[in-house]
């Protein structure tokens, strides 16, 4: 995606604030932040509600404007970037899952799954084509013509997942992904995001469960909009043989 | 996105909610169903107001004699014999907007057949009568100036007397029947014409020469005429010039001092006519316009659902944007499903309007009248609506902000 040299960092943040005005209360979501992700890091943000972690994820993911600094994705800088623009940056370059799963109620897995390419103006039969590999990388492909109600929470997730790194994006961007889900699901989720960090994805995974973070190999910590830490570690091991199990079941199962 | 994916997600957004899709459609089904029958209607009486008048003559304008007054009693026009021999003629040769003229005299008289008698109208005229009043002759000849020089005993007979003297299509051409015991040989009868638009029936008459009428039927005075006059104005847009000429030849010839009342009236058959259309216009456009408020209604209907369906899906609108639609794509999505609505109404409406006209052109017998471009107006009206009754709701959905829009509850 990148046409800069590879030492050019994926995301790049630089003095990055994000103020909201409510009322005449101003409140400073994001009061400085500057940090750097490599391609093919996996990223965990953690921090208490209100720390800011959930206002950089939407910087990150473009969802949303800093204030002031400079917010660079894959080379470019989206800071002073219109909707539109940044609506064609999140089709081209990003893919969200989020912690209500957010799949379009009473349509098809595999629809889901192809919106983003609806988007990006794709003909139907590649549609169809890269969503079905895409259901096929989570363990999901027997399940292309369900609808989310006919699918269990985990399950509904992975939808979600194929759904985000269905356009090739350069970040995945989550946002609580297991909040919804009981610890077993969540760790099947987790090791679904470890293959796709393995396979040279770059993760961005915004959580306040620690457990969940011990499956990133770097956790950065918010506190009042700042950085708090910023930490590498060895990530556990979520493809523990009674998680790793969990999509073969799936398949055997339908 | 494309136009054709943004029209297959539309259709099944509406098929999703399909009886609410319904129930919405159906205000502009009413709306557009009710312009179509009310235009039909319309169209339909203003043509028979047309044809009522067409039948009456063309350029209609007709003198009636004044009105006798004794001892502060005034009659009614036409009782006193004021117009003369001579103003016809006047009238006929000396005014420019005049084409012809004829007088007219009626009584009432029993015609008898062989088997049948019959009570009708008989007039007295001269030929240039059938021209002023566009009458042709179906069987036979109408008679000419020679009879009427004769005073030739021939007679004209209308559709109905036909009827009630020889039986239903018979051919009484040659045959003889007897007015007043007098033999008169039938030579022609006359074009169907219809009512009048008080409803007098125009074909119960028999048309008889002008002389023979005097001598035989009805004598009258010498010098005035026992009758009224008709005349044919050049062109209909020459009724009201031919109308003032004739009004200042007669105030002229009867030496009537300046302000004294007319001893004449004279009606203006053509704009009568034309009063009555304008009537009739004003009425449909009336009537469509209290549809035209029901399809406005039927908008209403279509902003107020589409405004719940944005709401409904503020976190669709959400994810649709976070995955990278743009504003543009979120707009025409929801202007499409409105737009939709509308125009499917508006299909179904022409349908209903087309129905109901043609139910009640048979149940009342009303004559319509259905233009086929009345249904592209109608349908470019309800696309109309649809996209300005749409148009809020889906730029409202279009401004969404993704990240308040993915955090909707």
């Amino acid at each position: 995606m990148t046409t800069g040299p590879s030492s050019v960092p994926l995301v790049e943040l630089d003095a990055v604030t994000k103020i909201y005005r409510m009322g005449d209360v101003e409140v400073r979501a994001l009061a400085g932040v500057t940090l750097s992700i490599a391609r093919g890091d996996f990223v965990c943000v953690m921090g208490s509600s209100g720390s800011g972690k959930s206002t950089l994820m939407n910087v990150i993911g473009c969802l949303d404007r800093p204030t002031s600094g400079r917010y660079r994705l894959a080379g470019v800088d989206t800071s002073s970037m219109g909707r539109r623009q940044l609506a064609q940056v999140r089709n081209r370059l990003l893919g969200f899952v989020f912690q209500h799963f957010n799949l379009l109620p009473r349509t098809s897995a595999v629809e889901n799954v192809e919106l983003p390419l609806v988007y990006a103006g794709l003909s139907a039969g590649e549609r169809r084509r890269r969503a079905l590999a895409a259901l096929a990388r989570v363990g999901l492909a027997a399940r292309a013509t369900h609808q989310p109600s006919q699918l269990s929470g985990g399950q509904q997730q992975r939808v979600a997942i194929a759904r985000a790194l269905v356009n090739e994006p350069a970040v995945i961007v989550a946002d609580e992904p297991t909040g919804n889900l009981d610890s077993k699901t969540s760790v099947e989720v987790m090791a679904i995001f470890q293959e796709l960090w393995r396979a040279g994805l770059t993760v961005v995974l915004v959580t306040h469960e620690p457990d969940i973070a011990l499956y990133a190999a770097r956790i950065i910590t918010m506190r009042d909009g700042r950085v708090l830490s910023d930490v590498r570690q060895t990530p556990a091991d979520a493809t523990a043989p009674a998680a790793a199990a969990a999509p073969a079941r799936e398949q055997a199962a339908s | 996105m494309r136009i054709n994916q943004t029209m297959r997600l539309a259709g099944s957004a509406l098929v999703r909610n399909s009886m609410r899709s319904l129930l919405t459609a159906l205000g502009v089904v009413i709306g557009v169903g009710a312009v179509i029958a009310m235009e039909a209607i319309g169209e339909g009486a203003k043509t028979r107001v047309a044809e009522t008048f067409e039948a009456m003559g063309t350029n209609l304008l007709i003198i009636l004699p004044g009105s006798s007054s004794a001892g502060g009693l005034q009659g009614g026009s036409g009782t006193q014999p004021t117009l003369t021999w001579d103003d016809l003629g006047a009238i006929e040769n000396e005014l420019p907007a005049v084409r012809t003229a004829a007088a007219v005299l009626r009584a009432a008289a029993t015609v008898q057949s062989d088997e049948q008698n019959w009570t009708t109208s008989v007039v007295g005229t001269s030929p240039s009568y059938f021209t002023i009043r566009a009458w042709t002759t179906v069987l036979g000849r109408p008679f000419d100036q020679g009879d009427v020089d004769a005073g030739a005993k021939v007679v004209l007979l209308g559709a109905t007397a036909v009827e009630k003297l020889f039986g239903r299509d018979a051919d009484p051409v040659g045959q003889v029947v007897r007015i007043k015991h007098m033999p008169f040989q039938v030579i022609g009868v006359l074009a169907r014409k219809g009512q009048s638009p008080m409803g007098q029936d125009y074909d119960d008459t028999a048309i008889v020469p002008l002389t023979t009428f005097q001598a035989k039927i009805q004598g009258g005075l010498s010098k005035f005429i026992g009758g009224v006059i008709f005349v044919s104005a050049t062109a209909a847009d020459q009724t009201a010039r031919a109308l003032s000429e004739i009004t200042t030849l007669l105030r002229d010839r009867h030496h009537l001092a300046p302000g004294a009342d007319d001893d004449f009236s004279v009606r203006n058959l053509a704009e009568i006519a034309s009063a009555q259309q304008e009537g009739t216009r004003v009425l449909t456009t009336l009537l469509a316009a209290i549809a035209a408020v029901s399809l406005v209604v039927g908008g209403i209907g279509i902003m107020n659902i589409m405004l719940v369906s944005v709401t409904e899906r503020t976190r669709e609108i959400g994810v649709r944007m976070a995955v990278g639609a743009q504003p543009a794509d979120i707009l025409s999505q929801f202007l499409v499903e409105a737009l939709t609505l509308s125009v499917v109404g508006g299909l179904c409406g022409v349908a209903l309007g087309y129905t109901a006209a043609r139910q009640l052109a048979a149940r009342f017998h009303w004559p319509t009248i259905f233009r086929p471009e009345i249904v592209l107006v109608a349908m470019g009206f309800s696309a109309l609506v649809g996209v300005v009754f749409g148009l809020y709701p889906a730029s409202k959905a279009s401004r969404l902000d993704p990240i308040e829009a993915l955090r909707f509850e």
